[in-house]
């Protein structure tokens, strides 16, 4: 950009510009010049006078104003026109200057979403939650997330890290001979981790209880199973059952009994959640719609809401006391093997999770 | 309180709720799954609600409702129930006040 150019434009956009600027110059130059125009002395030496302007008079008789004032202004006041061109050259400085600093910033981000994009897509191959699986150029936390819920996602990372370590031990054991009591910590172990996961899940649920009824933090394809922000109890039963075989005649009475009684204390469970889904959009619909003032009935709604933890918490319960049991019914190696299967249930569902996100990105 | 002793004893399986407490209408659901018809006290529609509370609470519950008495016992609330189903122990119970 040449600041400079700007002075030889014609006289009539300059006047423009400078509006008052010229009236008062035109006013003076009409008194000293007797309102000549001057054609000669628009181009601006530095060194010009006053005075030179009188060699030109000859040329023009009935010069406009305003280009008369161009001209006066121009060649009576070289100082103020370096001061102005001085002035242009320090703000076209400045502004390359911002330029630049702002096109560093842009290429620093760059590279900063490159590295975590990179991040995700090795997350995402292991299986772990990232993002709320909608595009996966998007970073899953969003403004309004609270540091409780972030905690949480960051904890859950981990205990997934820790649960594949986990299955990956119990595989290589259990292809091998390993001693009971082996397995008996590695089974103890594997509970512990998975009642690790409910008291985890408790807590986030009294920061915001519809994070964890939805599932959040799980995967697509194990957030399509969801029941009560979690897996169904008599559902992995029934996936389960044939991994523990040979059972025998009382142990497979006693899981037949316990998927049974699972299904019942489910049912009962989704009746109450039917309820309070009721209950909560009578609340929120009491009154009279349409008048613009809902106070009374947010109130309401929000004690209704309240039961909403207790439904997670007695639903993780649930499953609690499941693993409890299938852990009192069998045998050592008979649990070994059963989480082993469950864990791995768990990672087929990650992977399937992955595996279709990839097919929607690239459809070939 | 004698009320809720009397209250507890009405009928072979009694359940204090609430006629807001959804989690209350879940242990009746299972209760009539399993072939019972437990007696429901809506406490919050009894004058006497908060002494009632109180009652309960002394009695070992750590939430008011639901508290669900099999035989005049005490059982416990959700937790206990459910635990209690789950591990066969709940259906003996209350085999002699099926419908």
């Amino acid at each position: 950009m040449n600041t400079t150019s700007t002075h030889f434009v014609p006289p009539r956009r300059f006047e423009v510009y400078e509006p008052l600027n010229q009236i008062g110059m035109w006013e003076e130059s009409f008194k000293n010049n007797g309102g000549m125009y001057t054609p000669g002395s628009i181009i601006i030496p530095t060194n010009e006078k006053p005075d030179s302007l009188s060699e030109d008079t000859s040329h023009g008789t009935e010069g406009t104003p305003h280009k008369f004032d161009q001209e006066a202004s121009t060649s009576r006041h070289p100082d103020k026109i370096q001061r102005r061109l001085a002035q242009n050259r320090e703000a076209a400085r400045k502004s390359r200057l911002r330029k630049k600093a702002y096109v560093q910033q842009l290429e620093t981000s760059r590279l900063k979403l490159i590295h975590l994009e990179q991040e995700l897509d090795h997350a995402r191959q292991q299986g772990f939650y990232v993002g709320n699986g909608v595009d996966s150029n998007a970073l899953g936390f969003s403004d309004n997330m609270s540091s409780g819920i972030v905690a949480f996602e960051m904890e859950y990372g981990h205990w997934v890290e820790e649960q594949n370590r986990q299955i990956s031990e119990l595989r290589t054991v259990l292809h091998g001979q390993v001693s009971d009591i082996e397995l008996r910590s590695l089974v103890e172990n594997a509970m512990k981790h998975y009642f690790q996961l409910f008291r985890m899940k408790s807590a986030a649920a009294k920061i915001d209880v519809f994070y964890v009824m939805s599932g959040m933090w799980k995967t697509s394809a194990e957030r399509f199973f969801l029941w009560i922000g979690g897996f169904r109890p008599s559902e992995l039963l029934k996936v389960l059952l044939p991994h523990f075989d040979p059972l025998t005649d009382q142990q497979l009475l006693d899981v037949c009994n316990l998927r049974q009684s699972c299904q019942q204390a489910e049912d009962a469970l989704s009746q109450g959640m039917e309820k309070l889904q009721h209950t909560l959009a009578e609340s929120v619909a009491a009154g009279k719609l349409g008048e613009g003032s809902y106070i009374p009935q947010m109130t309401c709604a929000m004690e209704r809401l309240e039961a909403l933890v207790s439904f997670v918490n007695q639903a993780d319960h649930l499953r609690h006391e499941t693993l409890q049991q299938m852990h009192r019914i069998l045998t050592t190696r008979q649990a070994a093997r059963g989480l082993l299967a469950l864990g791995e249930y768990f990672q087929r569902l990650r992977a399937l999770s992955s595996s279709w996100a990839a097919r929607q990105r690239d459809p070939t | 309180m004698d009320k809720v002793i009397r209250m507890s004893s009405e009928k072979g399986v009694v359940i204090f709720s609430k006629s807001s407490c959804c989690l209350s209408y879940a242990v009746q659901v299972l209760f009539q799954d399993l072939g019972v018809n437990p007696k429901i006290h809506e406490i919050d529609k009894d004058p006497e609600c908060r002494e009632i509370e109180k009652a309960l609470m002394r009695l070992g519950c750590s939430k008011p409702v639901p508290a669900v008495f099999i035989g005049g016992k005490l059982v416990g609330s959700t937790n206990e129930v459910m635990s209690m189903h789950l591990s066969s122990s709940l259906v003996p119970l209350v085999k002699p006040y099926l419908c």
